[in-house]
């Protein structure tokens, strides 16, 4: 009698395709989190912004509540200085899942003088908490889900998996709800509101391995390309109408992908030939700078930039 | 590859941020620009080269003071493992902070400095890790330079450690010499210990067994209940997160705390996050708990649990609260105070009127509904309960149901 020995073909597929027990604990821990704020909390929204965190969010949402629909809508904090591409992704994805869209706009912020214009190529960057805390108010949401990660940033890594906001959408660090277990606390009271995290605890390289791993599409621009760029601030940015170049800057065309994707005044490409997620996955693992401090100019500006927007009521 | 979550913890200037600054140093999992921002954080501070506090402590207040305040969770990876460190700040009054970070540890890493040994924070790290059922405990005698290397100093507080250890019931400990500030067995050995014969911090983090929970009998507490769409005739999807055991097709459940028996009829999604069906059609909605019908959990309207109290107004004979138990809230009201638990001397009070800001008792409660409940030291999930103010909706308690 012979015995089948796992052939090596298994072993190498398996290791290459990262099933293992980090992703799934991750995962369902993700799905459980969903879904305890969905069950408690009466109106809770899913912020989106076409980033590769808020798709895979919407990812994990979708597979919480199969074979039904996802319960809750999804709002874009639009600061009006968007790529198009994600627009474009936005709008296909959202209508595949059929839920609804919640459009906070920036724009109409500074229009009905709630902020103040920053003029046509500042960034709109600190003004999204304030269409975003409107667009709460009037919609009685109680509950955003965010796809923050801890290893984002210090400040962020104080921060709860579901981050209690008083009635004027401030964080107080110093004064949070302590989270035992796996019990979470998602009471609030009317006015006030929570950020939901459900993943925390991923890092940048977990969430490319999620979406190499699943095939999960993600806006092209995280991907391989040639796009006309300024250097600026040590940054790649590309050119475009709320970008023109500065004096002295010469636009330059370069293969480029995107680390994280923002508003375009303030996310910067690097260079990068990887054309899919797996090269992605590969180039990340052997980076040597974080991807806010690489390609995001709102985080430079103190050691305590995010802590306080996130004070104010910041993603 | 697997995934090890440990809690450190350690008194006032034990030197707890600096280890982890430099675990996270020494494993690579610093980027550049965060060596430079802390490189030009030190400089700022009248330092020179790199702090390595200042990685973790985040919080403008934290800088500006020089101590961490609130609970932080940190991420790095070897070959081997990867981690998830609940770093919990060391103040008597962030006490709660302690249980918090290690509700969701497999291992608890307690920090002295050699300097001065145990101290009345260390008992209580050691006891809170023990009460959250944490049987990993690993002593990390750190500032070995500042007694000279010394290998009696070491033992001294190695073998007092030891002792505590065992009053806490507490199964394995593992003591590590070491020096944060130059590194030395922390992730590489250090020249200055030849005496020493054990693994490094990393080492020892990277190989240690991680509990693994026992395959125990079928709890599934409902979180959702899911329609499927309309028109397709399939019957309802009862969701959740096991809290032990795996469904299996035909395996006979009761709900909880109805009592009533059906059987599993279909099974989806990846453990543990999963969806079942049952054959007939039942009242299940979010709270019931679907359990093993051979060996189902107890269901009962008393509460008997160990409580750490987390808020400045006390717990007091008859205060009304709120009890949130697996997936269910439920009205409770404190109907008897037993004792209350010295964490330093370990000694218990009886006799008790109220229940203090980050102090731990024994307490009774009864709640407006029976809850389905395993001992604490059974299933962590099935055993634990928070507590919550009815009118400010804070989290105020922990409780661990000591006997089901």
């Amino acid at each position: 009698m012979t015995t089948d020995a796992p052939s090596q073909h298994d072993a190498e597929r398996e290791g290459r395709l990262g099933i293992d027990q980090r992703l799934a604990e991750l995962e369902a821990h993700a799905i459980f989190v969903i879904r305890e704020v969905a069950a408690e909390c009466e109106r809770p929204v899913l912020l989106f912004s076409g980033g590769k965190d808020s798709v895979v969010m919407l990812h994990l949402a979708k597979k919480a509540f199969e074979p039904g629909k996802i319960p809750f809508p999804v709002m874009h904090v639009d600061t009006g200085h968007n790529f198009p591409e994600v627009i474009e992704f936005r709008d296909r994805l959202v209508a595949e899942l059929d839920v609804r869209l919640v459009v906070a706009s920036v724009q109409e912020a500074i229009d009905t003088g709630r902020a103040a214009d920053p003029g046509p190529t500042g960034s709109r960057n600190r003004l999204q908490t304030v269409a975003l805390l409107d667009a709460i108010t009037r919609d009685k949401f109680d509950a955003a889900f965010g796809g923050a990660r801890r290893d984002e940033d210090k400040a962020r890594a104080k921060e709860r998996i579901l981050s209690f906001r008083d009635a004027f959408g401030q964080w107080d660090p110093r004064n949070q709800r302590p989270e035992l277990w796996r019990l979470y606390n998602p009471r609030v009271r009317p006015g006030e509101h929570l950020r939901a995290f459900p993943l925390s605890d991923w890092t940048e390289v977990d969430i490319w391995r999620y979406v190499a791993v699943n095939q999960i599409e993600l806006p092209a621009m995280y991907y391989s390309h040639r796009r006309t760029v300024v250097e600026r601030d040590g940054m790649l940015l590309a050119v475009g109408a709320w970008t023109p170049p500065g004096t002295g800057e010469e636009p330059f065309e370069e293969t480029v992908r995107y680390r994280t994707v923002g508003d375009m005044t303030c996310t910067g490409a690097v260079r990068s030939d990887a054309g899919n997620a797996w090269e992605v996955l590969v180039e990340i693992e052997q980076s040597r700078i974080t991807e806010r401090g690489a390609t995001r100019a709102d985080d430079r500006f103190s050691e305590a930039a995010m802590e306080d927007r996130k004070r104010e009521g910041y993603f | 590859m697997e995934l090890l979550r440990f809690a450190t913890a350690g008194s006032v200037d034990d030197g707890k941020s600096t280890l982890i600054g430099r675990l996270l140093h020494d494993t690579k999992a610093l980027f550049d620009d965060v060596i430079e921002a802390v490189a030009a954080s030190t400089e700022k501070r009248g330092g020179e080269g790199l702090d390595l506090a200042l990685v973790t402590d985040g919080l403008r207040a934290e800088r500006e003071q020089g101590i961490t305040i609130d609970v932080a969770y940190r991420y790095f990876s070897t070959p081997l493992r990867s981690f998830v460190i609940a770093d919990t700040p060391g103040h008597v009054q962030y006490t709660r902070n302690m249980v918090t970070g290690a509700s969701t540890s497999d291992v608890a890493v307690i920090l002295v400095d050699a300097r001065h040994g145990l101290r009345e924070q260390s008992h209580r790290h050691a006891c809170l890790s023990g009460l959250l059922g944490i049987d990993h405990l690993v002593l990390a005698v750190n500032k070995m330079d500042l007694v000279d290397w010394s290998r009696d100093r070491y033992d001294e507080i190695r073998t007092e450690f030891a002792a505590l250890a065992e009053a806490l019931g507490v199964t394995t400990v593992t003591s590590i010499p070491l020096c944060a500030l130059d590194g030395g067995n922390v992730v590489d050995p250090s020249p200055h210990t030849p005496w020493y014969h054990g693994p490094t911090l990393l080492q020892h983090l990277e190989t240690l067994p991680i509990p693994q929970p026992a395959n125990a009998h079928l709890r599934l507490p409902v979180q959702i209940v899911i329609k499927p769409p309309t028109g397709t005739g399939e019957g309802r999807w009862y969701a959740g997160s096991l809290a032990a055991g795996v469904p299996v097709v035909g395996q006979e459940v009761v709900v909880l705390p109805s009592g009533t028996r059906s059987t599993i009829k279909a099974v989806e999604g990846s453990a543990p996050a999963v969806r079942v069906q049952l054959t007939d059609e039942l009242d299940v909605g979010r709270g019931d708990v679907i359990a093993a019908a051979d060996a189902p959990p107890q269901t009962v309207a008393h509460l008997h649990a160990r409580v750490a109290w987390m808020s400045d107004k006390p717990l007091t004979q008859g205060s009304h609260v709120m009890v949130k138990h697996a997936t269910r809230t439920v009205k409770a009201v404190a109907t008897i105070l037993h004792d209350r638990l010295d964490v330093s001397t370990l000694q218990s009070e009886t006799k008790i009127t109220q229940l203090g800001l980050n102090e731990i008792g024994t307490v009774e409660f009864l709640t407006s509904l029976p809850l389905p409940v395993d001992a604490y030291s059974d299933n962590r999930t099935m055993g634990s309960f928070i507590v919550i103010d009815e009118v400010t909706n804070a989290t105020v308690g922990a409780g661990m149901v000591t006997a089901a």
